[in-house]
């Protein structure tokens, strides 16, 4: 059974689709991603899984419960940091972790320990005497986490957790967002490709309030395949003896001696373009698989999803 | 639940010196200008009271006019605290934390207020202390007194629901602040202000109906009223944070 599950969530403001028919499902102990451009809906989306807004179609359940029809007994399993995290500065990182618990309904005598607990897994323990409002934003990212976890829920939802945060710290955040995976369902939203990578288990990109593209890391990484190669040479051999190689398709020079090779999806050509290297001694000097990057990705999805008809084309709606 | 956040707000408030202000500007201005002059006045013309057949007792010379400014001193102190209740939550985006929460937004409404009408119902106790120090010199009047007491505290409730439905309309705590001054202030004059005693605007003034707890008559008219609008007020508080879910 799916920790969190939505239906074909709507939502709109005023005339304006902020989400359509979106479908998503968390299993236990997996980490997924939420994947799009700002504007693209991610925000409105967790905004309807936690009971922030209400969506206009469709159903959501939480463990089972419906959210819309018994909404304190689902939020209770739901564990949630907004883009912005809710602080109360003049509190104490304990007084603020304490009151978020009982807010959840934790019971009084397990109380101690379940701050204690929350504290020690977001490495809040040397601070929990300082007030929310001198702490520095890798601390009041971790607090606005620990507010999330502190009741053990069994989702978590976390939108954009990184942002704002030096490279230290979003590495440090992305290691606790996986070990909370381990025990956790985790739904976080980015607009960064990376960070889908390093944490994520699923991927759901998100593209004018549609939902693109669902699949596995694995899944993405192959979407991602670019069929091509990137390669140098010192002494670099005529464009026209590579195309003769069985497999390469084309061809084009970036720079004296830097080369894009396309190849057909069935046929690589490392191995043959290396052992001519040495055959001829071109001086081989970098070759390397290219990735779409994320914006071709992107347009790759979202064309391939109007030419399906799976979805109408999104004009003049949620374009950033 | 609802004491969960009631208690949140009263330590976040007197976390800060905000609350304490309050408490010590309340203290001060009670005593000085709403205490000590009544005294002083009645002591000057307590040599010639005993002509009169039935003269006016401590409690009706000084305790009520006290109290009835103490009302007054509610009117001010509500706008610096509704101006935290809810918009300020908003404008710092911790609302999310509790809407979030397996908590209804009934709770969090009633939560609000318990904070609210707590800070109110302690400025209430300085008016009770001084009046309660006068078993030094003479005897009270505990019907008037407490008469007194309980229009204040009914007051109080209904002051903290307005400031609370005011806080739940605007994100902006400024806004917020003067709204709730206007309204409170404005309906606080009209009490006298219109002398036409049958006049509906008359009616709606939160400070005339406590006119009859100040002369000791207690009327279920003003209680009904002071009830009535305490839970207009919160209904309409809940139903304007429901509207935020709905509407975003």
């Amino acid at each position: 059974m799916p920790t969190l599950s939505a239906v074909s969530l709507s939502r709109r403001f005023g005339a304006r689709s902020a989400v359509r028919n979106v479908s998503l499902a968390l299993k236990q102990g997996e980490v997924a991603g939420l994947l799009g451009p700002n504007g693209a809906g991610k925000t409105t989306t967790m905004q309807m899984l936690t009971g922030n807004l209400a969506p206009h179609h469709g159903q959501i359940s939480v463990m089972g419960i419906d959210l819309l029809q018994a909404p304190k007994a689902a939020k209770a399993h739901i564990g949630y940091l907004p883009e912005i995290a809710p602080l109360y500065r003049e509190l104490t990182v304990d007084e603020y972790l304490r009151f978020a618990a009982r807010l959840h309904g934790v019971p009084a005598a397990a109380l101690r320990a379940a701050v204690e607990a929350a504290k020690e897994r977001c490495g809040l323990a040397e601070v929990g005497r300082r007030c929310l409002g001198v702490l520095s934003k890798g601390y009041q990212q971790r607090a606005g986490i620990a507010q999330a976890i502190v009741h053990n829920p069994p989702v978590v939802i976390l939108d954009e957790p990184t942002v704002g945060l030096d490279p230290i710290q979003i590495r440090e955040i992305r290691a606790l967002i996986r070990a909370i995976g381990d025990a956790h369902s985790v739904l976080l939203s980015t607009h960064i490709l990376p960070e889908v990578e390093a944490t994520c288990d699923r991927v759901h990109i998100m593209h004018h309030g549609h939902l693109v593209y669902s699949d596995s890391i694995q899944g993405l990484h192959e979407r991602r395949q670019a069929h091509r190669l990137l390669v140098e040479w010192r002494t670099p051999p005529d464009p026209a003896a590579l195309t003769a190689i069985p497999g390469i398709a084309e061809v084009a020079a970036l720079a004296p001696g830097r080369f894009h090779v396309r190849f057909h999806p069935d046929a690589d050509p490392t191995d043959a373009l290396l052992r001519l290297s040495l055959a001829h001694d071109w001086g081989l000097q970098l070759i390397e698989p290219a990735h779409a990057s994320l914006e071709e990705v992107f347009v790759k999805l979202t064309q391939s999803e109007a030419a399906d008809g799976a979805a109408p084309p999104a004009t003049g709606a949620g374009r950033p | 639940m609802m004491m969960t956040i009631a208690r949140k707000d009263l330590r976040s408030l007197f976390a800060t010196p905000l609350g304490w202000m309050v408490l010590a500007v309340a203290a001060f201005i009670t005593a000085f200008y709403f205490f000590l002059p009544w005294i002083d006045a009645y002591l000057a013309i307590e040599p010639r009271l005993g002509e009169l057949a039935n003269p006016p007792g401590i409690t009706e010379a000084i305790v009520a006019p006290m109290c009835r400014s103490v009302g007054l001193l509610l009117v001010l102190i509500v706008p610096l605290l509704s101006m935290r209740a809810v918009s300020e939550e908003r404008r710092n985006h911790t609302l999310t934390l509790l809407v979030s929460a397996p908590v209804s937004m009934t709770e969090i409404v009633l939560g609000k207020f318990i904070a609210l009408s707590t800070v109110l119902w302690l400025v209430c106790c300085l008016p009770v202390l001084m009046a309660l120090s006068l078993y030094a010199g003479g005897r009270l009047d505990l019907g008037l007194f407490a008469a007194n007491i309980g229009g204040l505290i009914l007051l109080g409730a209904a002051l903290a629901a307005v400031g609370v439905a005011v806080s739940t309309s605007t994100r902006n705590p400024i806004i917020t602040a003067v709204v709730t001054l206007c309204l409170l202030l404005g309906s606080w004059i009209m009490g006298f202000a219109i002398t036409d005693p049958s006049s509906v605007l008359r009616y709606l003034s939160v400070g005339d109906h406590y006119e009859g707890f100040y002369r000791g008559l207690v009327d279920t008219a003003d209680i009904a009223f002071y009830l009535l609008l305490t839970l207009a007020a919160l209904g309409l508080a809940i139903r304007r944070l429901d509207r935020d879910r709905l509407q975003g």
